[in-house]
């Protein structure tokens, strides 16, 4: 004779389906866990971004809600910050992705001293961006280091190195590079080394492999580093007001977006330049990415 | 389709070592035009790395190498030109089957008329006609085996080196692309240097085997004399299994040994010269159970009997404990008390 489940037997039998069903949706009780972190992104990005936005489409002047989009254009001061900032990000990103690229490359294999190496190469990321700006003012500066060598090799003047576009581009190099480095490092640590090896035995130069099969390979990383690094130098401020001439050559779009808001006292304008100042790397990104979408992004055979 | 052949590809005393370690111990080998040969031995015995230094992936610590008196072993991989098919494939993974497998001769600067149809060849070759214009990650095991090959083949390579190729498929595809590959190599005869450490690959498809232990040759033959006739115990425990019975030698003369084992003499045949307590190396099918007392007889008991359909798996043991491993067509059951008896000729007595 078979028992009859009881109504609590049954009951515990429909709960279990009910976490199995919801299980087989996709819902799982682990995703709980997303929720503090929901929260943060929500209360410290989404809604100062949001807030930010619809600021700026109150002008304080009040009237056409485009207002402040509109001054910001039509004043040529103000309108040149975008190619300021441009010039000084694109320029300084590019430069830190390529120039990781050979050096990455080198620093694939076991070596002797290579963890000294790379603390060498990775220790600015810890200097923080003023005492970078320090560091290039002593070095490069009319008395410094660099200016004495120079004068001393025959030059008539110090160069100017600081205090104009090439002190700040110094200064996104040295805190840059090595963001773009480590990353460059580890994706290409991720490429399978058995394919180069594979490409040699089948009669591939040094230069053929790493045309055919590095560089397409690593190109989808590059574009990501590209992008990060872009970020970082766009957003440039310290450097920007400490080794720049924050009032001309290196009026970059956040020194106008701070002046504006805390200076002058117009947070809507401030905020339209920022939103502009988002825009504007987004468009790079969205370019940079696209481009990316055409390339090959699927496994690279690695254990890294 | 048919390799650039050579008569003779001669490593001279080829020496790897890494670090403290001492991978290759002064290889000596010769290949001739037109052979399969197999590597064999476990994991660390140095087949890999003798074949990373035919390929040039791995320059040599010593010794030389030498293609019909040219010296090869300073040149780099792409110089040489040997075909090299990878344990884990190592397909491009951003390009298609046809463009893996015309690399290496676009790498070459073929014209595009021949470049086609060349690809073509080596595509129907091995039969990937339909699969063509995929990508590696869209292929199974055995196809991206198939790609690789075909990669290697497609240039004529005068030597193919295959590093365990067939290791990462399952049993019945392992036995397919074995076959394949022997097929390819009798219809092509592309001279080849194959690493594994299956014992039965290597027999299956070797004209001839190099048996290596810690970057030592052990002994070089056709798979026959490897398997029937081991020059020493490693080999002879290497090559299928073998029992290992423990046994005093009492008399021997230039080819046999007169041993005692279990209280009971044995006649065996030896390869060298054997100290007085040795092993007999006898293999499970070589036993067989009779009724009549005899020459060379062991009595054993039946512990554990298998059923292997046709045959039965039988362990038993002696009267002073050795553990016997037993194949025969008898049917047996647990406790019987047997006599097994063993031609002179495959008790194979070692040091």
């Amino acid at each position: 004779m078979t028992a009859l489940p009881s109504l609590r037997d049954q009951r515990s039998l429909e709960r279990a389906s009910l976490k199995h069903r919801l299980a087989e949706k996709g819902v799982d009780r682990v995703l709980w866990l997303l929720v503090p972190g929901a929260v943060f992104v929500v209360l410290l990005f989404v809604y100062p971004f949001l807030y930010g936005l619809q600021l700026s489409f109150q002008p304080k002047g009040g009237g056409n809600p485009f207002q402040n989009y509109i001054t910001f254009f039509s004043d040529e001061y103000s309108a040149e910050t975008v190619w300021i900032t441009l010039r000084l990000g694109l320029p300084a990103a590019l430069f830190n992705v390529l120039a990781s690229i050979p050096i990455a490359f080198r620093m694939r294999g076991r070596f002797r001293g290579k963890r000294a190496l790379t603390t060498l190469l990775v220790v600015p990321i810890t200097l923080g961006t003023v005492l970078t700006a320090e560091g290039l003012l002593a070095f490069f500066g009319p008395t410094g280091w660099f200016n004495r060598i120079w004068i001393a090799l025959g030059a008539d003047e110090p160069a100017k190195l600081t205090h104009n576009y090439w002190g700040v581009l110094f200064s996104l190099v040295i805190t840059g590079f090595p963001f773009a480095f480590l990353l460059t490092l580890s994706y290409l640590s991720g490429i399978d080394p058995t394919l180069e090896q594979a490409a040699a035995t089948l009669g591939a130069s040094k230069r053929q492999r790493f045309r055919t099969i590095t560089m397409p390979l690593l190109a989808p990383g590059l574009a990501v580093t590209f992008c990060l690094s872009f970020v970082l130098a766009f957003s440039v401020f310290p450097s920007a007001v400490m080794v720049g001439n924050p009032a001309g050559e290196t009026h970059v779009m956040s020194i106008a977006a701070y002046e504006t808001a805390l200076r002058d006292n117009d947070f809507a304008m401030g905020s339209a330049i920022a939103m502009l100042m988002a825009l504007v790397m987004l468009i790079v990104i969205g370019v940079v990415l696209i481009w990316r979408t055409t390339l090959y992004r699927g496994a690279t055979g690695g254990k890294g | 389709m048919a390799g650039q052949r050579f008569a003779e590809l001669h490593l001279d005393h080829v020496r790897r070592v890494f670090g403290d370690t001492v991978a290759l111990k002064g290889m000596d080998l010769t290949i001739k035009g037109g052979e399969f040969v197999a590597l064999l031995g476990p994991s660390g015995c140095g087949k890999s790395t003798a074949l990373n230094c035919l390929a040039g992936l791995l320059p040599l610590t010593g010794g030389r190498i030498t293609l019909d008196g040219r010296r090869i072993d300073d040149l780099p991989p792409e110089k040489r030109g040997f075909g090299m098919v990878f344990q884990n494939y190592a397909l491009f993974p951003h390009m298609s089957v046809r463009r893996n497998v015309g690399f290496g001769l676009s790498m070459r600067k073929t014209p595009r008329a021949e470049l086609t149809r060349r690809v073509d060849e080596a595509v129907r070759l091995v039969q990937l006609e339909e699969h063509q214009h995929k990508f590696p990650a869209q292929l199974s095991g055995g196809q991206q085996q198939r790609v690789a090959i075909a990669r290697a083949i497609v240039l004529e390579p005068p030597l193919v080196l295959m590093d365990e190729p067939l290791s990462n498929l399952d049993a019945a595809l392992r036995l397919e692309m074995r076959t394949e590959i022997r097929r390819l190599h009798q219809s092509l005869g592309l001279t080849t240097v194959y690493v594994t450490h299956d014992q039965e690959e290597a027999l299956a498809l070797a004209d001839r085997l190099v048996v290596l232990r810690l970057g030592e040759v052990q002994q070089v033959g056709s798979p026959e004399e490897v398997y029937a006739h081991p020059v020493n115990r490693y080999v002879a425990g290497f090559m299928g299994y073998r029992n290992m019975i423990p046994v005093t030698v009492t008399a021997q003369d230039d080819e046999r040994a007169t041993v005692r084992a279990d209280g009971v003499e044995l006649v065996g045949v030896k390869s060298e010269e054997v100290a007085d307590s040795a092993v007999a190396a006898v293999r499970p099918e070589d036993f067989a159970v009779v009724t009549e007392a005899g020459e060379n007889t062991l009595d054993a008991t039946v512990e554990i009997v298998e059923y292997h359909g046709r045959e039965q798996a039988v362990e038993a043991r002696l009267r002073d404990g050795t553990q016997l491993h037993v194949r025969t067509n008898s049917r047996l059951a647990p406790g019987d008390a047997i006599r097994l008896r063993v031609p002179v000729e495959r008790v194979l007595v070692f040091s």
